[in-house]
């Protein structure tokens, strides 16, 4: 038979109980206080109107990066598909005869229902063609089929989206570098 | 028939509705007291998004939310719940909340014209003679509705709640009661309205400002918060062990119906005891005759008294404007107009009070037939309002600090220790007023 945990004695007040509960009361009453006059105290991020900065490293939706002439880095060589553990990568291969690359995919198809965001894909790739540096963790869809990221998305993921910067110095000014300037004003 | 002859049957409806209304306004700022008090207890913001034009009013337009979503939601009747006795025991439970109110005072009297004599009415909405009787008999009725909800949900989890409720009314209603003999002990009436006469005048007057009127408030306002069925009483919904205790089976407007019985419930515990100890609807230091002959200056020194707190209000409405939230939503979001709209009211406010000082220097209003009568009315509505108000929030305040007790600590907190020392103090108190008679006598 398990033995009780030993029990500390109760002094006298503990014992009363009622001194004690109002010795917790004034400890969430002086909460209160402070977060009536300071709210800036709240643990808590007003998302989405604030978000929280990601790390440098956070893995978010993966990115086709493309060459300065426009065409995708990728060539290809199969390497993300093959490591991908869970199996979301779809590469149909297709010849580029007057590109020294010589290999590029027609179709580069992301399931991210099946994807685990485990990086592997980017570490796999040789040419830095795909990258999970955007930072983007709202990955949602109505449908299954509009879950499935495809090549052209993939390029133009970072279209339109802020720079993430932007949402840090937004959030938390005191980051800012000196003379930072928001693209809208705010309203004084 | 003339409007003279008419006027008292109006004024009973009039008290009525009063009545009722009193307790139902009070209930949507509870529970936006509850959530953001808890937020605030918690470190965090609470209920903010919700808006009406743009304007959160600090998360109160949430409460309006949840009347919309539950009215509009489906009522579901399951199939293998008693249904008659199902339906009913919502109604016991809010009606019976309701009902006790009838009983408190909340101002000393208007006087009216009838039939050509003026006359005094009390505002009160029934002048029970047993009122405190009353308090006590409603409050063991509201248990019935506990009671009817978990017997007929045909639920094991339901039927422990109502079992649960029951028990523990039944052995916190003894400590409650005794703990009122002391009052009326002292009083040598069982009304409510004679109880607060009495401690009208100065603030040691009030009952609990005797060492067995303390004693017997510290038992009242324990038992009370078991009677409401608030933590650390709050077993009979103990979320964590009975899904959602008696009202797991109820859903939209049946279940507002519970969760606006425990507020309302609340809201009559604070009132009653507000009246038994804390004076009821007095203005500490201000009885209705003072109030009554010295309503001009009264109405201008609060009217310009209350300006600098509304100006720093508005002061402080100025200043978010530059908090971190608004530096980051985009500059034609609809929520900037927000500190502009709380300026202007809180501005606006402090004109009108402004406005209400310079009426009462003027002596319009103690001129009047009516005048010092709304005046005596509306302050010591305000002050039983406030009393109510603070009951209310130690009430949450409480909630959001102390765990829930284990069901046998209840029952020994109930019947080893509440009970005996509320026995002790009613004898204590008899001998108190025995010496103070022959000492004082």
């Amino acid at each position: 038979m398990p033995l009780p945990a030993p029990r500390k004695k109760l002094s006298t007040p503990e014992s009363v109980y009622l001194v004690e509960v109002i010795k917790g009361m004034f400890l969430t009453m002086s909460h209160v206080i402070k977060n009536i006059f300071d709210q800036d105290r709240f643990r808590t991020i007003e998302y989405p109107d604030m978000r929280k900065p990601m790390a440098a490293r956070y893995r978010g939706a993966h990115r086709l990066t493309t060459r300065p002439d426009g065409k995708v880095k990728c060539v290809a060589c199969m390497c993300c598909p093959t490591i991908c553990p869970a199996n979301c990568i779809t590469i149909i291969a297709g010849e580029a005869a007057d590109d020294p690359a010589e290999k590029f995919p027609v179709e580069f198809d992301i399931d991210m229902l099946r994807c685990i965001f485990c990086g592997f894909c980017v570490e796999a790739c040789p040419k830095d063609a795909i990258r999970m540096d955007t930072k983007i963790y709202e990955i949602n869809a109505y449908t299954r089929q509009d879950m499935v990221h495809n090549k052209s998305y993939m390029i133009n993921l970072m279209d339109g989206v802020k720079p993430q910067a932007e949402d840090v110095y937004r959030s938390h000014p005191e980051q800012a570098p000196a003379g930072y300037t928001f693209d809208e004003k705010p309203v004084v | 028939m003339s409007f003279e002859d008419v006027l008292p049957y109006l004024l009973v409806v009039a008290k009525c509705v009063f009545a009722v209304a009193f307790v139902m306004n009070i209930v949507p700022l509870l529970i936006w007291g509850e959530r953001k008090g808890a937020a605030y207890i918690q470190d965090r913001p609470g209920p903010n998004r919700a808006d009406i034009m743009g304007i959160r009013a600090g998360g109160l337009v949430h409460t309006l939310n949840d009347v919309v979503k539950l009215v509009m939601k489906e009522d579901i009747i399951p199939q293998h719940v008693e249904r008659f006795y199902w339906a009913l025991a919502p109604v016991i439970a809010m009606s019976v909340a309701l009902v006790t109110f009838i009983v408190v005072p909340f101002g000393d009297y208007i006087t009216i014209p009838v039939g050509g004599v003026l006359e005094q009415v009390p505002l009160k909405v029934s002048d029970i003679d047993g009122g405190l009787l009353f308090v006590l008999a409603m409050t063991s009725l509201g248990v019935y509705g506990i009671m009817l909800a978990g017997w007929a949900s045909n639920n094991k989890f339901s039927l422990l709640g109502g079992l649960r409720a029951s028990a523990q009314m039944v052995s916190y209603e003894l400590a409650m009661g005794l703990s009122a003999v002391v009052i009326f002990l002292g009083a040598g009436s069982l009304s409510l309205s004679v109880i607060a006469e009495q401690q009208s005048g100065a603030i040691w007057n009030w009952n609990v400002f005797s060492l067995p009127g303390a004693i017997a408030f510290v038992l009242f306002w324990i038992a009370a918060f078991a009677e409401t069925n608030r933590t650390p009483f709050d077993l009979p919904e103990g979320e964590a062990e009975l899904v959602g205790g008696y009202h797991t089976e109820y859903s939209s407007l049946r279940f507002a119906l519970f969760f606006m019985a425990e507020y309302a419930n609340m809201i009559v515990a604070s009132a009653v005891t507000a009246t038994l100890f804390f004076g009821g609807y007095n203005v500490p230091f201000l009885d209705g005759a003072t109030i009554r002959a010295h309503s001009d200056i009264l109405v201008a020194a609060l009217g310009f008294g209350a300006v600098p707190a509304l100006l720093s209000f508005a002061v402080v409405a100025f200043k978010r404007r530059n908090r971190p939230f608004y530096r980051a939503i985009a500059a034609d979001d609809i929520r900037h107009r927000e500190p502009k709209f709380w300026v202007a009211t809180w501005g606006g406010l402090a004109v009108a009070h402004a406005g209400i000082g310079v009426l009462g220097l003027t002596g319009i209003i103690g001129a009047s037939s009516f005048g010092p009568d709304v005046v005596a009315f509306v302050l010591q509505l305000t002050a039983l309002a406030l009393k109510v108000l603070l009951g209310c929030w130690i009430m949450i305040w409480v909630r959001w600090t102390v765990p829930r007790f284990r069901y046998d600590q209840l029952m020994n907190l109930g019947w080893r220790v509440m009970l005996p020392l509320a026995l002790v103090n009613v004898f204590f108190a008899a001998l108190w007023i025995i010496v103070k008679e022959s000492l004082f006598a």
